[in-house]
């Protein structure tokens, strides 16, 4: 991923994340902080209170027109009918496999969509959109934006006090807010598992807000470490590990992304393969996995039964900081996906015993005003 | 005997013909909040250079080699319940493994902290 030959980005936050101590790594073409204290330290701190993170490397776009939410289903399942004006849903593009070139969040803003979607495939899916939108409709890359989470129980107590309306936003809903005077899209979104927001801004008031939100005494910085471990531990997928082109929605155990209308309508790339998979099952699944041991699996790690078959992969794991022991996930034959099913990892030659467990391994908490 | 330290980052103190083997304050450092050590078990046999231990951060999982040619004695027990001894004292308490010494000359190949200061003086 990180090619030394290619010249790397830097975020609007570039100079407050040297200024802080962060340990900059390449990451999706950007120079990224993976951490400023310490991975440990930053996780536990978002699941108390509240941390920040800048995720500006990720790519937001609009799409306006005649009609940009049948445009918009045309490239993935999610139903975006039915949102409201203000929110937010979780969907995928799909290829004509039914494999997933992208997970992403798109919004309802008034007369357009709001999307965002992961830094690494933001080029290709950006192409990808704009060729598969209808006459009428175009899409609006937006790369002078910024993008901050704030996420912790604390989020809303910090934010509130710059933003007061901020504290009566729907979980999955989004509005144009002033955070102290700078306008924002803020919504109430994350991928912590925890209640917090991210926030659209300028990316030439980025720096001016990320300072405003560290002065808030529930806030510390975090950095891409601490992401990656409380996303693991709220069973979120990781596009390029967890999901990929190779695996679908139901694959993924991401059906409850959509909606009854689109299962029965389909209208998207691969709908023939995912109905077909609805109606007849599928021959792997995404499941949760606890070592029974201290010792973390890592990506990649080959998933055997008892008599040393193959029966999967791991496509994340580690060690999950909350839960005080290794966490991972991946996918297992069907006959393996119940929770509670014994299985073994081979990790460095050994056959390790394990269990697969319900996600997420740390409940949700996220605020349903 | 003052640590000696290889250019992978371990380190090494000799107690008459025992070697105690750890990794250097700049290497837990590199690698962040120490989660899970994989101890050697006593009796395995080590050549130099060879794959001796695991230690895993957060975020990866990084090989410890044998600084020398020898026979684990005995792996740190400590280090199960407490792996992140390593980050608070990588080049005391937070030691990984003691061995015999086959062949004392390979101790000569080694640098001393000054040398080793240098050395990562040069990585940054």
């Amino acid at each position: 991923m990180s090619d030394p030959q290619e010249e790397l980005k830097f975020t609007p936050l570039d100079a407050l994340h040297r200024e802080f101590g962060a340990k900059m790594v390449p990451f999706a073409g950007y120079e990224m902080p993976v951490q400023y204290r310490g991975i440990l330290a930053e996780h536990q701190h978002t699941r108390d209170h509240a941390s920040l993170f800048d995720v500006s490397h990720m790519g937001q776009a609009a799409i306006r027109g005649s009609d940009p939410v049948t445009a918009l289903e045309a490239l993935v399942p999610g139903d975006l009918q039915a949102l409201g004006d203000g929110q937010i849903r979780y969907t995928m593009l799909t290829n004509d496999q039914g494999g997933i070139l992208d997970d992403l969040m798109v919004t309802r803003r008034g007369d357009h969509l709001f999307l965002i979607v992961n830094a690494a495939c933001k080029e290709a899916d950006f192409a990808h959109i704009a060729a598969g939108l209808s006459d009428g409709n175009q899409l609006e890359i937006m790369p002078d934006l910024g993008l901050l989470a704030l996420q912790g129980p604390e989020a809303a107590t910090a934010l509130a006090r710059l933003a007061p309306a901020a504290r009566h936003l729907q979980f999955m809903s989004s509005d144009s807010l002033r955070v102290g005077e700078i306008p924002c899209i803020v919504s109430r979104s994350g991928y912590s598992g925890e209640d917090g927001y991210e926030i659209s801004v300028a990316a030439d008031r980025a720096e001016n807000l990320a300072r405003m939100l560290l002065d808030q005494p529930e806030v510390e910085l975090a950095g891409l470490g601490a992401r990656d471990s409380l996303r693991l531990e709220a069973g979120l997928c990781l596009y390029g590990s967890d999901i990929d082109q190779t695996t679908t929605p139901v694959e993924a155990g991401l059906l409850w992304s959509i909606s009854k209308r689109r299962r029965a309508e389909g209208g998207f790339p691969g709908a023939a393969i995912v109905q077909q998979q609805i109606e007849n099952g599928v021959g792997r699944k995404r499941v949760g996995i606890r070592p029974d041991g201290k010792a973390p699996a890592r990506a990649h790690t080959e998933i055997i039964d008892k008599d040393g078959n193959a029966i999967g992969e791991i496509t994340s794991g580690g060690f999950g900081p909350t839960v005080g022991g290794p966490i991972a996930m991946g996918y297992v034959t069907m006959e393996f996906a119940k929770p509670g099913t014994e299985i073994n990892l081979s990790v460095r030659g050994k056959s390790l015993p394990a269990r697969v467990v319900k996600m997420p391994f740390t409940p949700h908490r996220y605020i349903r005003n | 005997m003052p640590l000696k330290y290889t250019e992978d980052h371990e380190w090494v103190s000799v107690e008459g013909d025992v070697a105690t083997v750890g990794i250097s304050k700049y290497a837990q450092d590199q690698l962040g909040d120490v989660v899970f050590v994989e101890v050697p078990d006593a009796g395995k046999q080590l050549d130099k250079g060879e794959e001796a231990a695991v230690v895993e951060s957060v975020k990866a999982a990084s090989e410890i080699y044998a600084p020398l040619t020898g026979d684990v004695t005995e792996g740190n027990p400590a280090l199960e319940d407490a792996p992140s001894t390593i980050n608070t004292d990588a080049e005391g308490d937070g030691w990984i493994f003691k061995m015999t010494i086959a062949d004392a000359t390979e101790l000569d190949d080694m640098m001393d902290a000054a040398a080793y200061d240098g050395y990562v003086a040069g990585l940054e």
